[in-house]
């Protein structure tokens, strides 16, 4: 069970019933349970999707596109039956958030699927929720035996006449899974191998039929937005970033958590404030914003907003929430290093791009820091890497070229570095790697 | 095998099927295999495709305990690292390796979801978070304790 945090800036929406034993269904009830999906039960289905346009609510995955939008792709008339699918893999490193929702929060999270489901006509949702998470699989699989116990989830649901299922379905422990296409291969009980775009989930997706896919964060803010109206939640941040945001603060930071914090927040201010500075008289070097796939931002880089325009203007994305701090005592080719393991480890070798580019730069770099660095090695990474960009089935390729790019251009002094003092100028060479060598 | 009338696809089940089973037995086997494929009405092969993918499935058995241990990251920059060498020193065993005893596999692993709890490690399913050399002790010693106690009933 993971430690909460607050700090007096927070908004909290998602985070509103944290800590309150709202996995208990009948708590839950207390807690202006299931009012909002009765609420949209008697509402047409094209108001609820106007609804959540308005609101300005973007995905919370990563990709920020607008969850309102992406609805209203659903065609009305389908042949195949349609499905709302939750995308609960949350594994993209930095991000913590998706766990704490289901952990606090579950029925808010069906309460979300059901919304999704009345807006865009289907009868059955799925709640896919990573492997390793088995303990909020219990949680959630109880959460849903409630809900159709009391009647709210079935056949007739709320004596609406109308019938809605939902299922919990797990992983087994891949990053590609989180990729929505992905996702829906390894529910089918395949590998999670992304499919080619268009047609998009929202025409041919789950076993074909036009699908709606969200990320569990995106889907528990759906009820309050249901409650409390588009304009409130669309007036809690800037411009086309309604809302608040779990950023999962971590890294070097005194005070590391998950903080519901307003679309637009400073990061400065999140960095110093909320998370109470750089711990043991250090400084910061670079800040990670959005999860290991964004470009990161230097110290002088980050006196911006973090809603998902601003970051964009900054050069990087807002991503899935998870800001990773280093202080100046981190060596940023290690950095590099482990992020590109990562990314190799986990790209599903289907896009040749993705499969060789992870590999041949997972390679120069643990050769780099090891002291077998070339000059050249430097403009081949960014060479490298500027051409996997675009090239691949899913984003996963962008995903490993992005950041390695930023931290290329952005610190190629230490880079050089280097190779003046080799092997490491920062710290000595990873005993782990001499260990599990 | 509830959970295939969920799907409109038998196969569908296969993923968290797997896991299930593995929890179960220990390791996916030839027999657990042979058993769900024909459950499944898949082909041995389709099975043993889908197991490669997922890193969590193994068809090599492993010790009682699990220890995957995070050094991604935010892991990485709070000592990740320290910890999956201060394990491998521990139990004598490296990436994978499993002790004589059959107690402990030693695991490096990817983002498990405990960022803002760094640096974290998993024991099976258990989240173990905050972590530190003497706290990572207490933890082996724990499950260490918990064999014993088995043992014993």
């Amino acid at each position: 069970m993971a430690d909460l945090v607050s700090h007096p800036d927070e908004v909290k929406v998602v985070t509103r019933r944290f800590g309150l034993g709202a996995t208990n269904i009948d708590r839950y009830l207390e807690l202006d349970g299931y009012k909002a999906v009765r609420k949209a039960l008697g509402m047409e289905p094209d108001a609820i999707v106007n609804e959540v346009k308005n609101s300005g609510l973007r995905g919370r995955g990563g990709a920020g596109f607008s969850t309102g939008m992406k609805w209203s792709f659903v065609p009305k008339q389908s042949a195949k039956p349609k499905y709302v699918l939750c995308n609960g893999d949350e594994s993209e490193p930095g991000t913590c958030k998706d766990r704490l929702i289901f952990e606090h929060d579950p029925h808010a999270v069906i309460e979300g699927v059901m919304i999704g489901g009345l807006a865009v006509g289907a009868k059955s949702g799925y709640i896919y929720i990573r492997g390793e998470y088995r303990y909020l699989s219990i949680i959630m699989q109880k959460a849903i035996r409630d809900a159709y116990a009391k009647g709210f989830l079935g056949k007739n649901i709320f004596g609406s006449g109308r019938d809605f299922d939902i299922y919990w379905h797990g992983g087994a422990g891949a990053y590609e899974v989180g990729e929505e296409s992905a996702l829906m291969e390894s529910l089918e009980g395949k590998r999670g191998i992304p499919r080619i775009r268009p047609p998009f989930p929202a025409v041919v997706g789950l076993w074909g039929g036009p699908t709606v896919i969200n990320n569990a964060e995106t889907l528990a803010s759906v009820p309050h937005i249901m409650l409390g109206g588009a304009e409130w939640y669309a007036g809690l941040g800037p411009p086309k970033n309604g809302g608040t945001r779990l950023f999962c603060l971590s890294g070097n930071v005194a005070k590391p958590g998950v903080y519901e914090l307003p679309m637009g927040y400073s990061l400065k201010k999140m960095i110093y404030d909320v998370g109470g500075g750089i711990p043991n008289g250090r400084e910061l070097k670079a800040v990670v914003p959005g999860g290991s796939s964004t470009p990161c931002l230097t110290a002088d880089e980050i006196d911006i907003n973090m809603d998902f325009d601003s970051v964009a203007k900054a050069g990087s994305m807002l991503g899935s929430g998870g800001v990773v701090v280093l202080d100046d005592a981190q060596c940023i080719v290690k950095f590099a290093l482990r992020t590109m393991k990562f990314y190799q480890h986990e790209s599903c070798g289907w896009c040749i791009p993705c499969r060789e580019g992870t590999d041949w730069l997972k390679k120069t770099l643990t050769r780099f820091h090891s002291g077998g660095g070339l000059k050249k090695d430097i403009d081949n990474m960014q060479y490298l890497s500027e051409n996997m960009l675009g090239r691949t089935f899913c984003p996963l390729g962008d995903a490993a070229a992005m950041p390695t790019i930023a931290f290329v251009k952005k610190f190629r002094k230490e880079f050089e570095d280097h190779l003046d003092g080799r092997p490491c100028p920062y710290e000595k060479v990873g005993v782990a790697e001499a260990v599990l060598a | 095998m509830e959970m295939v009338p969920h799907y409109p696809t038998k196969r569908s089940a296969l993923v968290p099927t797997l896991l299930y089973a593995q929890d179960e037995v220990g390791f996916l086997s030839d027999e657990v295999i042979a058993e769900l494929a024909g459950r499944l009405d898949l082909t041995e092969l389709e099975v043993r495709n889908v197991i490669s993918y997922y890193s969590m499935l193994t068809t090599k058995p492993r010790g009682k305990f699990n220890v995957q241990v995070c050094t991604n990251i935010s892991c990485l920059v709070r000592g990740g690292e320290d910890i999956l060498n201060h394990c491998a020193k521990k139990l004598g065993v490296g990436h994978k390796g499993t002790t004589p005893d059959g107690l402990f596999t030693l695991e490096e692993v990817e983002c498990i979801g405990a960022c803002s709890w760094a640096p974290a490690a998993q024991v099976n399913y258990d989240f173990h978070e905050n972590l530190t050399a003497e706290k990572m002790d207490r933890v082996l010693d724990e499950y260490r304790k918990k064999a014993r106690e088995e043992v014993r009933m």
